[in-house]
């Protein structure tokens, strides 16, 4: 081969390199292993590490560990699906193209809107994405987000904005938890492109849509909705609430937990926003023969067309995670999800209910949840989270981790935020109860 | 597609316009060699009634499959009428770019702009030598 | 089966058909008006499929056919980096102890992924020559505009307000787009003739009004700039910082560190240069590494390792520009970047460049005849040719690109970057064979034949693909992005 390119050694295709910037010495990385040792040393990083799938896990806040179906791992480790990439020639990526149409339209039904892109990072950056969308469109220059709108959520949009977009702006919540509509009315004026709610709110808290979608409108804002999408089995449509844009974190749908990514994001916009959703969007249409086929359209709104004229610069989507969360989806079915989401209300409702009844514990979201709530604890929530992991439980997340995206008198050092899913049994949620009592009671004797 | 053609009636100008006068106003349209450039047509956004364009301004952009460009105004106006047809059906931009496919009408906002445009020929002699 | 038409899942969908199964309710059953009132509950279920799993398991199972992968042939996509997906990197990355983490689950229980990561870190700094990485950005655009965002940042710690950033006439759109996005504009460099900077052009352009340069190196031509040095000297002495696109590492692993080049921030995409699969569009990752004099603007948190030995966030980081992402980043596509390093080695890694840019070579020295050259130079891990010479036929290089699908090959990239026309962009990797670069090149010979006594065919190509070309102008004129279904006509949808 080096004949046929006409070089003596493989160091002379190098050749063009200056020899200032060639590295001579090798690098200074651990030396290669074959791949039995290879495994074996991943596997004792992960041996290292107890996953809150091995416990009685209660955390949430965005996170959620639900049984994820055989069904979704046989079909994502396809090398088809897996090792191909991005759709640009069509004739001979029809499996991808069709498995994000149908991952569209199934979150166009869960979320009511019109059109859904083929998926985002995170749920954070879909949101940074939809108020870009919301300044581009409406022209106006600031963004009203309730406090309820998971803190990551906010931060991830304040950053990446700083120099670009509408500025955001946080109201506070009042006391339960719940978004006053009043309160964000009075933050809204003409220069406000979106207003933001969470559905169900971070502290678990159900939002009234239809009110804040007044608010927003009135103004002649656009309403973004951030929904928890297991939640929309349950829960109304955002879109039949008013809703302009809808966002949120899907990873529930057929992804594991993964220490926080890849997850799912996902955006969906009514039909007049069309042309304005950031992303890859899938359509159908039909070849040159009549016969049906799926392809990417609307490129000409991204970066690759558009450059510097983009008004988003995504490129790649979670295609493998979107692929795994219509294969959940599939495989709950219109039956599946209500039932799961009913299921997981049930049980949450039961344990806040029992949590409610130790002496001490106080609620902290006031109103109906669905599978996630927040309650007060009259010590350190982190303590008694610390206090419990011998005894096999992973308690919630303690809420005063977030404290500095919240408004500075809200003391939230004793505000745990618990969420249940269908993994947990009536067993594991009594003795948790229990547990979070002998905890309250050794803590009042001062056992600390 | 239609034939190469550039209309001995109407005015052009550099950025692939072409302009057709009406008392007061002017109607605007893209050329030949601008349909031809972009290949098919997939969507026009135009400015809305009532809106002022700007001589040498971008007024509104033309998408293809593969590509945008920008409509760039050969006068300065206020637009009186969109052609309300290509909302749904962009191809007539391709198919006949002189009469179905024509864009905005807007009413001139002064007299002696016309006489800044290319006639038909030097439309024709600017293409060769570009 | 091949001919009849081809049915999403909801129109395979019947009459309450399940697949699933639910534990058992083991608590009350409490009304459903107690749970949620009326005024938020659904008032009717969302219109998702209703199959049995054997269906599911079909359907998906058909539609994985109807795709190519890596595994299926060769995959010579410029600028992707197309390169085999090794299998024990997916064994790794779903090892409970990795995929069963919560983002919020105490530290103490999460030591090994905390050592994963702290020890990537290290790593892609050691390949980058530079000093400190963030693994948070969740691809390589969102890489770009975390160290845009960066720059922005150490400027202003400096007092100053610099305007405009310098982006190559071959760069990726992604470029401009991140240069937008993070409040700057976009300004052009163009090429000279051999296909790199144009120095003169630079020198020109560079005042005090610009933050930063962007660039590959090698380009998106396949070529190494070798003024890089020069071009960096001159862009910090307009006080600029620059930034290199990780997009085509694959050429330098061990041979050239960007660092040592003269770059201030670096991205990598793990998914190109460290075999992470590309999923069809994704997940990817987009970590990336700076130069002391910016650790201090990196995202929170950073994972850093105590005296003790222990592992941690650090998230009090007082000059951060914040948070680019929710969590830490993507930690299942780390894994598997983790492993791939682990497993080569240092000399692994540079074989890996020796052999891609040997494979690119001898793939151009097999097709140069057929199409035209633009730059007579040697190209690194992949090469752009122009297929203009096919014009004379009425072909174009989409045909080319697209009569490759019937000879059991992915095209090439086509028609970027724009300053060749009629371009072709080949990137063969070094996980190809001398026997599959040799296929290829038949092919393309074959094709190029073809496109003299079948011009016709080629315009029409592909022949024997599940579908032929496919009408993108209707799907872009009246967009049908989702299921449509009788009862929902009519109402404007």
């Amino acid at each position: 081969m080096l004949a046929a390119v006409g070089v003596a050694g493989v160091e002379d295709l190098f050749s063009e390199i200056p020899e200032q910037v060639r590295r001579r010495e090798p690098l200074a990385l651990p030396t290669a292993v074959s791949e039995a040792e290879l495994l074996g040393e991943l596997r004792r990083l992960a041996a290292a590490d107890t996953p809150a799938t091995s416990l009685v896990n209660f955390l949430g806040a965005g996170v959620y560990d639900h049984y994820v179906p055989a069904v979704v791992d046989a079909i994502v480790s396809r090398s088809e699906f897996a090792t191909a990439y991005t759709p640009y020639q069509p004739e001979r990526s029809q499996g991808v193209l069709q498995t994000i149409f149908e991952y569209q339209t199934a979150i166009c039904e869960l979320t009511g809107m019109d059109v859904s892109n083929a998926s985002m990072y995170d749920a954070g950056t879909a949101l940074a994405e939809a108020s870009l969308l919301a300044g581009g469109q409406t022209r106006r220059g600031r963004i009203v987000l309730s406090a309820g709108v998971h803190p990551e959520y906010r931060q991830v949009l304040a950053t990446e904005t700083a120099g670009y977009g509408p500025r955001p702006q946080v109201v506070d919540l009042p006391e339960g938890a719940i978004t006053d509509p009043q309160a964000l009315a009075a933050a809204v004026d003409a220069d406000t492109a979106a207003v933001v709610l969470q559905q169900p709110n971070f502290f678990g808290a159900l939002e009234d849509l239809a009110a804040v979608a007044e608010v927003a409108h009135s103004a002649g804002a656009l309403f973004v909705v951030v929904a928890d999408p297991l939640s929309l089995g349950l829960l109304e449509a955002p879109g039949a609430l008013g809703a302009d844009i809808v966002v949120g974190e899907a990873q529930a749908f057929g992804n594991a937990m993964n220490f926080g990514g890849p997850g799912l994001g996902y955006m969906a916009v009514t039909r007049k926003l069309m042309r304005r959703i950031p992303g890859r969007l899938v359509g159908e249409t039909v070849d040159a023969g009549g016969k049906r086929g799926f392809v990417l359209t609307l490129q000409t709104r991204e970066q690759h067309i558009r450059r510097q004229k983009a008004t988003s610069n995504i490129c790649s989507n979670h295609a493998l995670n979107a692929l795994a969360a219509l294969v959940h989806l599939s495989w709950l079915g219109k039956q599946g999800l209500p039932e799961l989401a009913e299921l997981c209300a049930r049980k949450a409702a039961h344990l806040r209910a029992r949590l409610l009844e130790v002496p001490g514990v106080d609620a902290f979201t006031a109103g109906p949840v669905f599978r996630e709530f927040a309650v007060r604890l009259p010590g350190s929530a982190a303590e008694l989270v610390e206090a419990l992991v011998p005894q096999g439980f992973l308690a919630g997340v303690p809420a005063g981790r977030f404290a500095a995206e919240f408004d500075a008198g809200a003391d939230l050092d004793g505000v745990l935020l618990i969420a249940v899913t269908e993994k947990r049994t009536r067993a594991e949620m009594d003795a948790f109860v229990g547990a979070v009592a002998d905890h309250m009671t050794g803590a009042e004797v001062g056992r600390g | 597609m239609a034939d190469e053609t550039y209309p001995q009636d109407l005015q052009y100008h550099k950025e692939h316009d072409w302009v057709r006068a009406d008392g007061e106003d002017a109607v605007f349209g893209i050329t030949w060699f601008a349909q031809d450039s972009l290949g098919e047509i997939v969507y026009v956004d135009l400015p809305e009634v009532g809106a002022e364009v700007t001589a040498g301004s971008s007024y509104g952009e033309l998408e293809s499959v593969k590509a945008v460009s920008d409509l760039v105004a050969p006068l300065a106006g206020e637009v009186v009428d969109v052609n309300a047809l290509l909302q749904d059906e962009p191809q007539h931009v391709n198919d006949d770019c002189y009469g179905e496919g024509w864009l905005i009408r807007v009413r001139m906002s002064a007299s002696g702009q016309l006489g800044e445009l290319l006639d038909a020929d030097a439309y024709k002699t600017f293409l060769d030598e570009a | 089966m091949a001919d009849a038409e081809r049915r999403t899942i909801y129109e395979k969908s019947c009459c309450g058909r399940r697949a699933f199964s639910l534990p058992a309710l083991d608590v009350a059953e409490v009304p459903l008006e107690e749970l949620v009132p009326a005024g938020l509950r659904r008032a009717a279920p969302a219109r998702l499929p209703e199959v049995s799993e054997v269906d599911l398991l079909r359907h998906f199972t058909e539609l994985s056919t109807l795709n190519f992968g890596v595994e299926t042939g060769s995959y010579p996509l410029g600028s992707c980096t197309m390169k085999y997906n090794p299998k024990v990197n997916e064994v790794a990355c779903r090892l409970e102890g990795f995929a069963g983490l919560h983002p919020y689950q105490p530290e103490a229980l999460a030591q090994g992924a905390l050592e994963l990561m702290y020890e990537l870190e290290l790593w892609l700094a050691e390949i980058a020559g530079l000093a400190r990485t963030t693994l948070q950005p969740a691809a390589g655009a969102h890489g770009e505009l975390t160290g845009l965002l960066i720059m922005r940042a150490y400027h202003e710690a400096q007092g100053r307000a610099p305007k405009c950033i310098l982006i190559p006439d071959t760069a990726h759109g992604t470029n401009p787009a991140s240069v937008v996005i993070a409040g700057y504009e976009p300004v052009a460099v163009p090429s000279d003739a051999r296909g790199g900077v144009d120095l003169e052009a630079l020198e020109a352009l560079l005042d005090s009004d610009i933050a930063g340069l962007m660039l590959t190196n090698p380009n998106t031509l396949g070529l190494f700039d070798e003024n890089i040095t020069e071009i960096a000297r001159l862009v910090h002495e307009a006080g600029g910082l620059l930034y290199y696109d990780g997009a085509n590492s694959n050429a330098v692993l061990g041979i050239s560190r960007p660092g040592d080049m003269g770059f201030d921030i670096v991205h990598f995409n793990p998914h190109k240069t460290f075999s992470t699969p590309h999923g069809g569009g994704g997940p990817g990752a987009g970590p990336i590494v700076v130069r002391d004099i910016l650790e201090p603007f990196l995202p929170v948190p950073l994972v850093e390792k105590a005296e003790n030995g222990r592992f941690f966030f650090e998230y009090d980081r007082p000059r951060s520009i914040g948070k680019m992402r929710t969590f830490a980043g993507n930690f299942g596509v780390l894994v598997r970047a983790y492993t791939y390093i682990r497993g080569l080695g240092p000399d692994g890694l540079r074989r890996v460049s020796e052999m891609a840019v040997l494979n690119a070579n001898y793939m151009l020295e097999g097709i140069r005849d057929l199409f035209e050259v633009p730059f007579e130079r040697r190209c690194m891990h992949e090469f752009v040719v122009s297929a203009s010479p096919l014009k004379e036929h009425g072909v174009r290089a989409l045909d080319v690109a697209k009569r490759m699908l019937d000879y059991g090959l992915h095209p090439p990239t086509t028609y970027f970057p724009q300053i060749v026309d009629e371009a072709l962009m080949f990137e063969p990797t070094e996980t190809e064979s001398r026997d599959d670069l040799d296929t290829m090149i038949a092919a393309l010979r074959a094709i190029v034949g073809e496109a003299e006594t079948q011009p016709g065919m080629l315009r029409e190509a592909p022949m024997t693909m599940p579908v032929r070309r496919l009408d993108e102008a209707e799907a872009a004129r009246h967009p049908v992005l989702r299921q449509r279904y009788p009862e929902d006509e009519g109402d404007g949808a």
